[in-house]
């Protein structure tokens, strides 16, 4: 891959000078801690210099959530025919209950299940233990859902505290109502974020349910899995038709609108596709190890990268393939040019700083490339060394990349860069529009999408154009 | 599941979804729903650290401190900022695995040192999440040791409450925490015989600032001084001028501090205060009441009557006008309510408020629903129906939930419902509307900005219920019924 264009005004030395003054108002224990997760972009260096996965620094203010949120908010809310039970106290299920924008096909309390399950702990549970209240709210729920597939158990902080035994429960359950009944010891203590609960996630899928089912439909050369979609504002509804338009079948999908049982017989598919690799690429591993699926990443956000991918799944199959692949993209040629051709003017040489989860961070720079946008500073609130490593050759050298950042920290760049747009998180969101930057919540596409494939790009476009050019912010500076 | 060989993938029958879909809303799966004991679904409460950060936050440069688990902070951080669209800074020691084992005191200490030297705040109330609940954490203990380290200055206010979510809800956290801020600002301040002449103002767990400016219009109006405790109105309505202040408004310390020695102390939300009034009533100078939120017009004259009566002043013109302009409306538009049936859940003072406006306009509370609240107040509930020949046939259900709603609406039908955004899967599946009062609204704008109690919130609650019907009414008739006037 060619190394980004310089950005202009951006070089390593002014990158780290902003660095350095920015962490210097921290106490010295804090910079020390901090400093080895910031830093400018050097692309051509293999491994990027920025460390990640750790702790958070205490009291900076912190954009990370939980492990429960990375499994019950993440990776398991999305699969729409369970009944995903938040187990303990109140709020965490209440909290993250219709939050995340996942949508499902389904009716709500028939066939799926957006609704927020919990065993509401009080006092004596924490006293005595809330196993046998789980028994028994595990007995209602699959008589009052009974066309539920299944059921997990996603404990929240005491549980794991008051050394009750989740898993012994699922057990006896999964028995009892012979139902897929899976236990996940995601309290929001365990690890440094979200992406322990992913893991752990992972490994209940690994444990209790992958290879349990099979399709009824005999086993295909085309059959994929679309790994680490979760179906943000439809995205999974625009990323499968294209898969099926190349001549793939999709035959489940992790979990986006996903169906437990389809997920449980993964193991007969060619190819895992993985969208988002920090949550998912686990199981990928897993399924490679144990049943010899191979996987491969892939981006479909934006006309280049969504080519880049096609061609690159294309690699994997056969001519037909190849050739439906060169088809779609020329069918589709001329609907991006018609996208681009209406807002790129109106947004060449524009910037954009972004702070997301784990994936599009870097996922999402073609796409606001494709319409001229350049990014000037990106992070993750959870990635791993081999996010960053992916990375640094999407970012131009001497661009800031932070990890974990504080609110501090982000106020403080985005002042520096002066950037035209920030996307980021909810919590973000005002820090920013208050100071008159325009600003897209780039975890739940702020109440948009999808943004993936074809289709999303359309709306990305739409969406970034009306958020840099909205007249309301030249109401900002008042004349008097 | 029996663990032989591998179960097919299986899709559900058309005949077999239509039957459940069915069975959901019949008697029979009302009495299994009702029967629940374990399991709880869309409850309408959230935990208590929620309702101490809304404290936390609403006093002059206080910056909330999550003594606990990075999520929960991120959590109470974003509801707030779902529901107002304005930021909700607090920050978090984000204790995990080791802090189990060891306690937090590390967590918290190297928390507060960072805290303190980035966002210089002027207090920093402290409150807890599950963890350090359930294993015991001692924060007397950890927060002197913080100052005597050198941590944190001295003289630095950083009340703190126990909040452990296993416990109470939402407006307990409010409580608890509002207690120790006004028991630590007013330490040694009590001062016999000196009197600021000002009334305290405590609005409770409420999510609409416009409710706030609301009750300070009215007082300013009667011309009398005020210190709100605690001031949410400016810190989650701030405006845009191109510059974000991190701490824009709130409280201020001093007046807090003063608070001990004023005229009278008024709460305007029963539960939510509980704790909070009775240290007030014991330590503080001056009246002291309880009241009713002012929903509708006979509980804003209670109000007003009140401030009247503690402050020896004449009811202003203005707000006579205003509550002649509000009875107009009311009669006005009466037909338009008058024997409708509504479903009415929150938080508890809140319902206690609805209940009173609907009963006024002749309509009828059919089902209020607070899902967690005790048996005083259902007694309390029960007795405001019994005021009015409206309430009866009106039920009032404690600790159940909005699927227990979803039934109780699915067998015998209301006409609308009033609570929060959750209240919309019950609505939608009942083909009702729902009006959006309450906390959180995260799916309208600006709802928080409008109030809902006063002669004005009567007011803006009635056009929100009578035009939505009409609007129904344009929108669903047949063209035969299809009328200019309405």
């Amino acid at each position: 891959m060619a190394e980004r264009k310089p950005i202009k005004g951006v070089t390593i030395e002014r990158t780290e000078k902003l660095i350095d003054e920015t962490l210097a108002h921290m106490p010295e224990k804090a910079q020390k801690k901090r400093a080895p997760h910031v830093g400018a972009n050097e692309p051509s260096v293999s491994s990027c210099a920025v460390k990640s996965n750790r702790k958070v620094v205490p009291g900076v203010m912190s954009q990370r959530g939980c492990a429960y949120a990375g499994a019950k908010g993440v990776v398991w809310g999305p699969i729409r025919d369970m009944v995903h039970v938040s187990h303990g106290p109140i709020g965490c299920g209440v909290y993250s209950w219709g939050t995340r924008r996942n949508l499902m096909q389904g009716t709500p309390g028939v066939t799926s299940f957006p609704l927020d399950f919990t065993s509401d702990f009080q006092e004596r549970d924490i006293v005595y233990g809330g196993d046998a209240k789980l028994e028994k709210l595990l007995r209602e729920a699959n008589e009052l859902f009974p066309l539920n597939k299944g059921l997990s158990i996603l404990s929240e902080c005491p549980v794991g505290l008051i050394g009750d035994d989740i898993n012994a429960v699922a057990k006896k359950m999964e028995k009892e109502l012979d139902k897929l009944v899976v236990p996940c010891n995601c309290e929001g203590f365990r690890g440094v974020s979200q992406s322990l609960g992913h893991h752990i996630s992972n490994d209940s899928i690994r444990d209790h349910i992958i290879g349990k089912y099979e399709f009824t439909e005999k086993a295909g050369p085309y059959d994929v899995a679309l790994i680490g979609d979760y179906n943000i504002g439809g995205d999974v509804w625009a990323a499968k038709p294209i898969l099926e338009e190349i001549g793939l079948n999709v035959k489940s999908i992790w979990t986006g609108d996903g169906e437990v049982e389809k997920i449980a017989a993964t193991h007969t598919v060619k190819l895992n596709l993985i969208h988002c690799y920090r949550s998912m690429n686990y199981m990928c591993k897993v399924m490679e190890e144990k049943w010899g699926i191979p996987w491969l990443e892939y981006n479909f956000f934006g006309p280049t990268k969504i080519e880049e991918s096609l061609r690159a799944i294309a690699e994997r199959f056969d001519d037909k393939i190849k050739k439906n692949v060169e088809k779609v993209i020329k069918k589709y040629k001329p609907m991006m040019k018609e996208i681009v051709d209406e807002y790129k003017p109106r947004l060449d040489g524009k910037t954009a700083m972004l702070f997301v989860g784990g994936l599009r961070p870097r996922h999402t720079v073609g796409a606001y490339e494709d319409l001229g946008i350049q990014i000037t500073g990106t992070g993750y609130e959870f990635a791993h060394q081999d996010d960053y490593d992916r990375t640094a050759p999407e970012m131009a050298k001497g661009t800031l990349i932070y990890d974990d950042v504080s609110e501090f920290e982000l106020e403080k760049y985005v002042e520096e860069f002066k950037p035209d747009l920030v996307g980021s998180g909810i919590k973000e969101k005002y820090v920013f529009q208050k100071s008159g930057i325009p600003f897209r919540q780039m975890h739940s596409w702020d109440y948009s999408g999808p943004y993936h494939g074809y289709e999303g790009f359309k709306i990305f476009a739409r969406d970034i154009d009306m958020a840099i050019n909205s007249p309301t912010w030249g109401l900002v500076k008042s004349p008097f | 599941m029996s663990e032989a060989a591998l179960r097919k993938v299986t899709e559900h029958t058309p005949e077999e979804i239509e039957k459940v879909k069915a069975w959901i809303n019949t008697e029979e799966y009302k009495e299994k729903n009702m029967a629940r004991e374990a399991l709880v679904v869309n409850p309408a409460h959230a935990c208590q650290p929620l309702g101490a950060q809304m404290v936390a936050t609403s006093f002059e440069g206080s910056l909330p401190f999550v003594h606990g688990s990075q999520g929960c902070a991120s959590y109470f951080r974003s509801t707030f900022t779902r529901h107002y669209r304005e930021p909700s800074a607090a920050t978090c020691d984000a204790m995990t695995e080791d802090g189990a084992v060891f306690g937090g005191q590390n967590n918290l200490h190297e928390g507060m040192e960072n805290a303190y030297t980035l966002y210089k705040p002027k207090m920093m109330p402290v409150y807890t999440t599950c963890m350090p609940e359930v294993i015991g954490d001692d924060l007397t203990s950890f927060i002197r040791n913080a100052k005597q380290k050198g941590l944190i200055p001295e003289d630095l206010p950083t009340p703190y409450a126990n909040t452990p979510s296993f416990n109470g809800t939402h407006i307990h956290g409010y409580d608890s925490m509002l207690l120790s801020i006004l028991k630590d600002l007013t330490k040694d301040q009590r001062v016999e015989d000196k009197c600021t002449g000002k009334l305290n103002i405590i609005p409770g767990f409420d999510g609409n600032v416009g409710n706030l400016r609301e009750y300070k219009r009215i007082c300013d109006l009667m011309d009398i001084p005020y210190t709100m405790l605690a001031d949410s109105s400016e810190v989650f309505d701030s405006g845009c001028d191109g510059e974000y202040k991190m701490y824009p408004g709130g409280t201020k310390l001093e007046d807090a501090a003063e608070s001990i020695n004023g005229k009278a102390t008024i709460a305007m939300q029963k539960y939510s205060t509980l704790h909070t009034m009775k240290f007030i009533n014991a330590e503080y100078a001056g009246a002291k009441e309880v009241m009713p939120m002012p929903f509708g017009v006979k509980k804003t004259d209670e109000f007003i009557l009140k401030l009247a009566e503690l402050f020896g002043k004449e009811v202003p013109q203005e707000l006579k006008d205003e509550r002649a302009r509000a009875v107009d409306a009311m009669t006005d538009a009466h037909q338009y309510l008058h024997g409708k049936k509504l479903a009415v859940f929150g938080d508890p003072d809140y319902v206690i408020g609805i209940v009173s406006f609907l009963l006024e306009m002749g309509a009828r509370p059919w089902y209020v629903v607070v899902s967690r609240a005790t048996k005083k107040f259902k007694k309390e509930m029960d007795a405001l129906l019994e005021t009015s020949m409206y309430g009866e046939g009106c039920t009032c259900y404690i600790n159940k939930d909005l699927w227990h709603m979803r039934s109780l609406v699915m067998t015998d039908p209301v006409d609308g419902i009033i609570g929060d955004t959750h209240g919309k899967w019950v609505a939608r599946d009942a083909k009702i509307p729902l009006f959006r009062i309450g906390f959180p609204i995260i799916d309208r704008v600006n709802l928080h900005r409008s109030p809902v109690v006063g002669y004005t919130g009567a007011i803006n609650m009635l056009s929100m219920i009578a035009n939505k019907f009409l609007d129904i009414m344009d929108e669903t008739c047949e063209d035969q019924w299809f009328e200019m006037m309405r």
